[in-house]
């Protein structure tokens, strides 16, 4: 016994080393873990006060950018309203309210940090459980995806990017019922991959690449990217698309979260399928 | 020794910042990013007692980590940095040894000395934090690849901080 505290005081460098190394390893680890609670992050008081002050400061540059940006989507939304609308039949319009219920509604939201250089990048945004916002709610720009809530304060949330090791977006191609799953390989911030979907159906450059919906984190039909390059590696029953992502992630300003209103039902339901 | 304590206490606070607001968001050729912040540890004095070193490492690595949402890897390079660098100090020491109350400088050790010992230690805390951030070995060759890129965009940065810094004072 004496011995051994003898050599452990010996080599105290090594140990004091071994013992931070494997505290860090122990935080990092636990943090990784996509449901775990992490609890230093930048929803982090401190550390998220610093970046919306910060954000305060530069966010004026970008607005010129970010406002025109802002009134096409007005444009789009004005096309999209009941007075763009003209009724051609006049007393044969028959408006059933019982037919239409709400799933999805929006909150908007600040990015007030981002990152694009790293394997894997997360979002900071202005908003958290004071607002309303729950872990693994979806977020979307105007232009397109962005990513998932990982972590929620009570004024902030973290958002894991579509940039992500970890990030898989079931996605479809628009017109087509085939749905394959979005990833990102790491090298450049605006392509993305798309893997499993089969080689028997028919897919052309330039095809719009949309949300699924099978998830019950984002709606159907959201803009995840543009077919860019088609591959089939070979032996392999799927495709491997290369796309252009629809959202500018180096210049994110203004988001939305979106929070689906059946989503504990539809969850609820697929686990007691699956224990079964 | 006061002025030191001063000093170094500065720097830590300036460089956390300098990382988190500016370079974080700096980014040339696809995801290069450089870690100017190793240079509080690079900069720390010769006789700095070993579990201090340790211990102002983690608390730097933890720093940069709360503002990048990546708890425990910079803890952990800079941690392997720190116990590295007494050895390495050592391995490249001149003949004759270290003259008492010198600094890891190229005004003390000379040019030569500094970006061996700079560099040696860089590219540890880089190899370490790449492969963390990453943590998949199928990835080895491109890590390997924006390793090597960042560590050399670092290294030129810490060479250029350190003459701004030093040049200061003399």
């Amino acid at each position: 016994m004496r011995s051994i505290i003898l050599f452990i005081w010996r080599n105290n460098f090594i140990f004091l080393f071994l013992l931070f190394e494997s505290f860090s390893a122990y935080l990092l680890v636990q943090n990784n873990s996509f449901q775990r609670a992490s609890f230093l992050n930048s929803s982090d008081f401190i550390a998220a006060n610093l970046y919306e002050s910060f954000d305060n400061m530069t966010g004026y540059f970008g607005l010129r950018e970010e406002n025109e940006r802002l009134a096409e989507e007005n444009e789009e939304l004005y096309g999209q309203s009941i007075m763009s609308y003209v009724q051609f039949v006049d007393g044969e319009f028959i408006h059933n309210d019982t037919v239409y219920h709400q799933q999805y509604t929006y909150l908007n939201a600040r990015v007030i940090n981002n990152s694009i250089n790293k394997r894997n990048n997360y979002l900071t945004l202005n908003r958290g459980t004071n607002q309303g916002v729950e872990r693994e709610m979806g977020v979307i720009s105007s232009l397109g995806v962005i990513g998932i809530v990982k972590d929620v304060s009570a004024n902030f949330s973290t958002v894991l990017s579509l940039l992500h090791a970890d990030s898989r977006t079931s996605v479809k191609i628009l017109g087509k019922d085939y749905f394959g799953s979005a990833i990102w390989n790491g090298d450049d911030f605006t392509f993305g991959t798309v893997t499993e979907l089969p080689t028997h159906i028919r897919i052309n450059k330039g095809d719009k690449i949309v949300t699924s919906g099978f998830s019950a984190i984002f709606p159907e039909g959201l803009r995840v990217g543009i077919v860019e390059d088609i591959d089939i590696v070979a032996g392999d029953k799927s495709y491997t698309l290369k796309i252009k992502y629809a959202s500018d992630f180096a210049s994110l300003a203004n988001v939305y979260l979106v929070s689906n209103l059946l989503k504990v039902e539809q969850s609820h339901l697929e686990d007691t399928t699956l224990q079964e | 020794m006061f002025n030191q304590i001063i000093s170094n206490s500065l720097r830590f606070v300036f460089l956390i910042l300098f990382q988190v607001f500016i370079l974080n968001n700096i980014q040339l050729g696809g995801y290069l990013n450089p870690y100017l912040y190793v240079l509080f540890i690079l900069m720390l004095p010769f006789e700095t007692p070993r579990g201090l070193l340790l211990l102002l490492s983690f608390l730097l690595g933890i720093s940069v980590d709360m503002f990048s949402n990546t708890i425990g890897m910079h803890a952990m390079a800079c941690l392997l940095l720190a116990f590295l660098r007494p050895y390495i100090v050592t391995y490249i020491s001149p003949r004759g040894g270290y003259d008492f109350g010198a600094q890891p400088t190229v005004k003390d050790m000379g040019f030569n000395w500094y970006l061996s010992y700079v560099g040696i230690l860089i590219l540890a805390h880089h190899v370490l934090l790449f492969n963390l951030e990453v943590f998949r070995l199928a990835e080895f060759f491109p890590t390997l690849y924006r390793t090597l890129l960042s560590s050399l965009f670092t290294l030129v940065l810490v060479i250029i901080s350190h003459y701004i810094i030093s040049g200061k004072k003399s």
